[in-house]
């Protein structure tokens, strides 16, 4: 009988932990577009090394929801990238590009 | 007048001097249209991101200038009849690309005076 009143006093005691909110930091890092801050504009289709940095291990671009890049931005990125795949300085399909 | 940038590649298997023959060819080529031209680079032999035409590397061209718009067209079919010529991209710059490829000239000569 004790035992059973001491055990329903530690559950409530849990209970009450748990009806509170945990408090974990969330603190969300913004993504912010990286040629508009540093004031890029034009991205070069000869500079295979940058172009590497905004495609994924397999050569694929890497979507907007990922690097934070502005539409305006995305846009040209995709076209240089295209140009770098034409002249092979980037590959169409890669495999452990990173 | 528009401002063009035009990459080529050619074959690996020329020799110096058939190279710097048609790389001068299509420079003449250009200039007889009434082009002028800003800037040449030589980007040497290169390997390639993928075969093409079962080679591996190619040596890489690529000249800067300012013509006016119906050179382009015949231009690019003088790449297209010359078989020494695996890949050509002509871009056209706008304003921002025509900064970017000052700021990039004036590092590769600063680069070469030392």
């Amino acid at each position: 009988m004790s035992s059973i009143e001491q055990q329903s006093k530690v559950g409530s005691k849990q209970d009450v932990r748990y009806l509170t909110p945990l408090d974990i930091e969330t603190k969300e890092v913004k993504k912010y577009c990286r040629f508009k801050k540093k004031g890029i504009k034009y991205i070069d289709y000869k500079d295979a090394d940058f172009l590497f940095y905004l495609v994924n291990e397999q050569g694929k671009i890497l979507p907007r929801r990922l690097t934070g890049t502005s539409l305006k931005y995305q846009r040209k990125v995709a076209q240089a990238i295209k140009r770098a795949r034409h002249l092979a300085l980037m590959p169409f399909v890669g495999d452990m590009l990173k | 007048m528009n401002h063009y940038e035009t990459v080529f590649i050619l074959n690996p298997v020329l020799s110096e001097d058939q190279i710097k023959e048609t790389v001068k060819k299509f420079e003449d080529y250009l200039l007889s249209k009434g082009a002028e031209m800003i800037w040449k680079e030589d980007w040497g032999l290169k390997k390639f991101a993928y075969p093409i035409q079962k080679k591996k590397s190619g040596f890489y061209h690529l000249f800067e200038f300012k013509a006016p718009g119906e050179v382009v067209g015949p231009f690019e079919l003088e790449f297209r009849r010359d078989d020494s010529i695996l890949r050509y991209l002509t871009v056209r710059f706008d304003k921002h690309a025509a900064a970017w490829a000052a700021v990039r000239r004036d590092r590769i000569k600063a680069k070469q005076k030392n």
